[in-house]
């Protein structure tokens, strides 16, 4: 058994070198595979990242009336926040707000002149609300509205919830939020049933050229364990040499794309191929072995048949 | 310990029959040799014997085992107790001379003392020592085939199969080819070995079985080629 195996793993180096053409050939098709493998999963974590800080940038914002009572809006901000869509509530007192106001106009004379006149600063509190996903802003805004709808005219408190102004950027944002993370899963799944069948195709093509080879094995009384040992050992370090060549093709164009998709979708993937490398690495590896794995058994299968 | 009992062979067209009604049987140790035109179904009659195919009627018997009774996954098993040579070699390619012979009995699971010791003795039964290492395409036709003798020889056989042995060598290569497998009958190899070669069968002197669209239509004790 020992013998056998040891046996199997020496003609399988011994055949690799050998054969060297057939097993550069499918080497250079399984790498190009996981590259392009490789290239949809960093895609897809450039467009969730930008997804992300996109869906961020949407919020609602609820304006209180200047006089409001200081229990009144804490009672509010309280039960907005216990909201379970709710992921953060960021309160702006009525003294920031007049803050950032001046902030927002300055060197804007009459703006300025004409809150210098006012007395009470004329500005209310407010709130921004973070919905964990888009698509629960309007659950949101539907029970602020009960809020503002429960209160009677002597003790209105909240001036304004801006969801309506906003409602349509925000449905925008959020289908065309679905339809390119459904696009972009789609193109995944094309790319990757593409790359699957090349390689399948190369690993057996490259076995068809041992056919003679299998069938003397046969005619010599080898068994089909003995005969297909060496080709899955093959697949198996065809999947780890080409994970590994993939893994170094993307550091030079990462190091030079990095910046870039950090100006645009604030994420630097070179930063995060080095900080998921371990992942990466592992994942092309062993998409690669298994592809190989998977594609020389098939394709030793067909004349180990009758 | 070779019979046949009444084989027929149809082709899938099913209007041409490769082997006709064929009996007969061969003893320990003898050397018989198949003669006939082409296509008088010499090879479909070998590749009976080591169950590379099924006949259509008729059994066929190894010792007592009926040979096409063996299960796929025994037939490994059976075909080692079988030397086989072709015409065309079927050496595998990348492996050298040496390496081709160790593989026949890798695959039969001996283990590396005897492999060691019997390679060499077998390569140099067919005088191919010093060629080893040589890969086939290094090797004139004449070298080939006899590293497939020594590939055949070396699991110590019950029997030797040979199909057209000498069909593509030169008289001297067929010579040698002839007096290696003449020796290996001697040394107690039951032989079965079809030819075109009249010579070869002059220079035998053995049983003669000679075949005619898919029928044994002689059977001589004594070498005669008659077509
Ligand atoms: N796989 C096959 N499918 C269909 N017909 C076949 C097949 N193999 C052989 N035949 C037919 O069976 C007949 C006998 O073939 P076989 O190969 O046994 O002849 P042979 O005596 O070995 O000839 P040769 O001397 O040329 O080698 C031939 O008519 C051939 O065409
Ligand atoms: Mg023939």
């Amino acid at each position: 058994m020992i013998t056998a195996l040891r046996r199997i793993v020496k003609a399988g180096f011994v055949g690799f070198w050998r054969n060297s053409y057939v097993a550069l050939a499918s080497i250079f098709v399984l790498t190009v595979a996981l590259f392009v493998i490789g290239s949809t999963m960093f895609l897809d974590q450039l467009l969730a990242t930008s997804l992300n800080t996109l869906q961020t940038k949407v919020d609602i914002n609820v304006y209180f009336v200047p006089d409001a009572p200081e229990e009144e809006v804490e009672r509010i901000r309280n039960a907005v926040a216990a909201l379970p869509e709710v992921s953060v509530v960021q309160f702006t007192s009525a003294e920031e707000a007049l803050q950032q106001y001046r902030e927002r106009n300055q060197g804007n004379e009459i703006s300025l002149q004409a809150l210098e006149e006012l007395d009470d600063n004329p500005l209310g509190s407010n709130i921004a609300i973070l919905a964990k996903e888009t698509s629960q802003y309007e659950s949101i805004a539907r029970f602020l509205e009960e809020q503002q709808g429960l209160e009677s005219a002597q003790t209105q408190v909240i001036d304004e919830i801006n969801y309506a102004k906003n409602k349509d950027s925000i449905d925008t944002l959020t289908s065309i939020i679905n339809a390119v993370e459904q696009a972009s899963l789609t193109i995944m799944a094309v790319l990757l049933i593409a790359a699957v069948l090349i390689t399948f195709n190369t690993v057996r093509l490259a076995i068809y050229t041992s056919r003679e080879e299998i069938a003397i094995m046969r005619l010599v009384g080898a068994s089909n364990v003995f005969i297909r040992g060496p080709f899955m050992l093959q697949g198996i370090m065809y999947g780890l040499i080409s994970g590994t060549l993939a893994m170094l093709l993307f550091y030079p164009l990462l190091v030079w794309i990095g910046p870039r998709t950090e100006a645009f979708f604030e994420l630097n993937l070179f930063d995060y191929y080095i900080v998921h490398f371990g992942e990466i690495f592992g994942l092309l590896v062993g998409i690669g072995v298994v592809l190989g794995l998977i594609s020389s058994m098939i394709a030793v299968a067909r004349y180990l048949r009758t | 310990m070779i019979y046949f009992d009444n084989v027929s062979k149809l082709y899938n067209d099913g209007r041409s029959a490769a082997l006709q009604e064929v009996t007969f049987q061969v003893a320990p140790k003898e050397f018989v040799s198949i003669v006939g035109h082409s296509g008088a179904g010499k090879t479909t009659l070998l590749k009976m014997i080591i169950a590379e195919d099924n006949p259509s009627h008729g059994q066929v018997f190894f010792e007592s085992l009926d040979v096409h009774k063996i299960p796929k996954t025994k037939l490994p098993h059976y075909r080692r107790k079988i030397g086989t040579i072709f015409q065309d070699f079927k050496l595998l390619s990348h492996k050298t001379a040496y390496e081709n012979v160790a593989f026949a009995m890798e695959a039969n699971g001996r283990d590396d003392k005897e492999i060691v010791e019997n390679v060499p003795q077998a390569l140099a039964l067919v005088d191919l020592d010093d060629k080893a290492w040589n890969f086939p395409n290094e090797l004139s036709g004449g070298e080939k085939q006899r590293v497939a003798i020594a590939r055949a020889i070396v699991n110590q056989p019950d029997i030797i199969i040979a199909d057209e042995p000498t069909g593509n060598l030169d008289p001297i290569a067929t010579y040698e080819v002839v007096q290696i497998l003449r020796k290996i009958n001697d040394l107690g190899t039951t032989v079965i070995m079809t030819t075109h070669n009249k010579g070869v069968i002059d220079e035998i002197e053995r049983r003669v079985i000679t075949m005619d669209d898919g029928r044994i239509v002689r059977d001589d004790a004594t070498g005669k080629y008659v077509l």
